[in-house]
């Protein structure tokens, strides 16, 4: 190994990656445009339609309910709800939006309080549609609220305390760290999308560096060079490397401006994602540099892998063919990791991505199991100098090389 | 000095099976002599050159460059070769400069020895108007030029070329003979494979008729005219080639 001869070629890769705008919109542009757009512009858009569907009084139909005035004025004495005349085709104006929501009041339902017997109150809506959802929350609130006071006058009826039906209050309290909270809910896909973009970060000059140059056709001017094989591909390697690593960062940074931004969003929204950004921003240095350490052997791995499958290529376009299938192979162990109640277990830390993601979720909420952390470090050094074994002995096949 | 012993290259194929791209090929080529390889599409030339500037490995026997053996010592080789032809392309997103200079550190030239050379080979090349000008953007004479310097730039006793002028002009292919010809005057060994006879007949001082990978005549050309009593090399080629092809064919 030439280390001055694998500096000259990581220079020169480095220069014309740096020149090539199509790799340079990946790595860069992408991570740091993209996060910022998507993160912000879906946040601005979701915040603004949650909040106008609020704003919104909706208007509903009551059916029924001639021999119930009591539930009726009820319902009309609420001042979220517009109630409008009953209409036959109520349903298809709830379908076509003109109403929101329709409550139906059984028949004899005002008798039936009085005599004890059970009856039932429907409210028809249309699911999915967030605006028809909360003027059937308004409905059942209202509704609710009508049954309680039943209940009090019941109650008062017969001399009894209305505390009798509630001998004792309920209540969750949290005692989890911030940090616990933020890993459990952004920590899976904070590692998910590390993983996923050092492998997009690696694909492009993956296949610029290896089929890209037989397609060029730079590949036999390099190899008449006397730099031999084994530095050529390490000088290349280290580019692709480099390349993976610095989209995985540029996108976490993104990504942190990104929630930073978001928390402006968040004062009208009780969402949980938004109280899990803003604490993500409390990351420390410790599981940042740790969950950078444990993508390092992850991206070293796609790297060498990536240039071994491209290698194979005639040309770019074919490369591409071969790798974006190689997407999914990473997509979907990264993405069980996110499933609820997938936990790392001994077993599991030897498998490759699905481990490093959830090392991640549990390093972002704060739990630092070292035996696992060393196990998963072990285990994916040893498949990524598996992989770039692979890669220095593909450099070294004419049939690969000069394949036609 | 180039010499070749017995050099061989097999190569699988799926549909035909064992492939003798190159069958026991021998010959010799001396400093301040032009070797010409000559031979039709698929005759073996190309492969045979590329295993002298070991970018492949002969399957049997074995060549001799500047004294080093291609299977033993191939950086070493490569470190005496300068390696040219219509496949060696230059990479798109590098100024001539930086292409010459990247190679130039690739042999192990650095700092003020490698701008000297540099400078000594763009002002010979009279290349300093597209020094800075990134390859993609250079005319193909401008590239030719470039590719030579590369090739230049190490000072390599052993200059091979692989059909040099195919798909060029008229004006940038005589840049290219005219500089085959000045690394003769220099004392280089230059092998040289085309199929293009007039060139063969301008350049050569001892011609290698190669067919189905078997070197099937060798000599000077005036040896060669009086050994097949033809005057016209075409002739010569037909001579020689023909009843290789009839067996072939029947």
């Amino acid at each position: 190994m030439n280390l001055q001869a694998i500096g000259v070629i990581y220079r020169k890769e480095l220069t014309e990656w740096v020149r090539d705008r199509r790799t340079l919109i990946s790595t860069v542009v992408v991570p740091l445009l993209l996060f910022p757009v998507l993160i912000l512009g879906f946040s601005y858009l979701a915040v603004r339609l949650v909040g106008q569907a609020q704003k919104e009084i909706p208007s509903v139909m009551i059916i029924g309910g001639e021999d119930s005035p009591g539930v009726v004025a009820a319902l009309q004495k609420v001042d979220t709800l517009k109630i409008v005349p009953y209409s036959a085709d109520w349903k298809n104006q709830i379908s076509e939006k003109i109403i929101r929501a329709a409550v139906e009041i059984p028949q004899g339902f005002q008798t039936s309080l009085d005599t004890n017997e059970d009856k039932t109150v429907t409210i028809y809506f249309y699911e999915g549609e967030i605006k028809s959802s909360f003027g059937a929350e308004h409905i059942e609130k209202s509704l609710k609220d009508y049954r309680d006071q039943v209940v009090k006058d019941r109650l008062a009826a017969r001399s009894l305390a209305a505390s009798i039906l509630t001998p004792f209050e309920i209540k969750q309290q949290n005692v989890a760290p911030p940090e616990k909270v933020s890993g459990a809910t952004v920590g899976g896909f904070i590692g998910y999308l590390v993983i996923l973009l050092c492998m997009t970060g690696a694909m492009y000059p993956a296949i610029d560096l290896t089929a890209g140059e037989k397609e060029r056709g730079t590949m036999e001017t390099i190899l008449s060079s006397p730099v031999s094989r084994v530095n050529l591909v390490l000088g290349k390697f280290l580019l692709v490397l480099s390349a993976a690593l610095a989209t995985a960062a540029l996108s976490v940074l993104s990504m942190g401006i990104s929630f930073a931004g978001m928390k402006h969003f968040n004062t009208s929204v009780q969402s949980g994602r938004g109280e899990a950004a803003a604490l993500v921003l409390q990351l420390g240095p410790k599981p940042v540099l740790l969950i950078f350490a444990m993508a390092l052997p992850l991206a070293v791995f796609f790297a060498a892998a990536l240039m071994t499958i491209a290698l194979f290529a005639k040309t770019y376009k074919e490369a591409q063919s071969y790798l974006t299938p190689m997407t999914f192979v990473v997509v979907i162990p990264a993405v069980a990791s996110l499933l609820p109640g997938v936990e790392l277990t001994p077993k599991l830390a030897l498998v490759p991505i699905l481990s490093n993601s959830l090392v991640c979720k549990e390093i972002i909420a704060g739990t630092y199991h070292w035996n696992s952390i060393a196990l998963i470090f072990g285990s994916t050094c040893l498949y990524a100098a598996i992989a770039l074994f692979l890669a220095v002995k593909m450099f070294q096949r004419e049939d690969v090389l000069f394949r036609s | 000095m180039i010499e070749t012993r017995g050099l061989s290259k097999r190569f699988q194929d799926k549909k035909r099976g064992e492939i003798r791209a190159v069958d026991s090929v021998s010959f010799t080529c001396k400093p301040g002599q032009i070797y010409g390889l000559l031979g039709a599409n698929g005759a073996g030339k190309t492969t045979t050159l590329r295993m002298l500037a070991t970018i492949l490995e002969p399957s049997d026997g074995t060549a001799i460059v500047c004294g080093h053996d291609v299977i033993e010592e191939p950086e070493k080789v490569r470190a005496n070769v300068g390696f040219l032809s219509t496949a060696t392309a230059l990479y798109p997103r590098l100024t001539a400069q930086e292409m010459v200079e990247y190679f130039g550190q690739l042999n192990g030239i650095f700092g003020v020895e490698l701008k000297k050379r540099v400078d000594e080979i763009f002002s010979c090349l009279d290349m300093n108007t597209f020094r800075d000008r990134r390859c993609d953007k250079l005319s193909t004479g401008m590239k030719q030029k470039t590719s030579i310097a590369r090739t230049l730039i190490h000072d390599p006793q052993v200059m091979i070329f692989d059909e040099p002028t195919l798909g060029l002009d008229t004006m940038t292919a005589r840049t290219i003979i005219e500089f085959i010809r000045e690394c003769r005057q220099r004392g280089k060994t230059v092998i040289f494979s085309t199929h293009v006879m007039s060139e063969v007949e301008k350049l050569c001082d001892v011609i290698g008729i190669i067919h189905n990978g078997k070197l099937l005549a060798e000599g000077p050309l005036p040896e060669l005219r009086r050994n097949y009593s033809e005057n016209d090399l075409e002739e010569i080629f037909v001579k020689v080639v023909g009843p290789h092809c009839a067996s072939a064919e029947a």
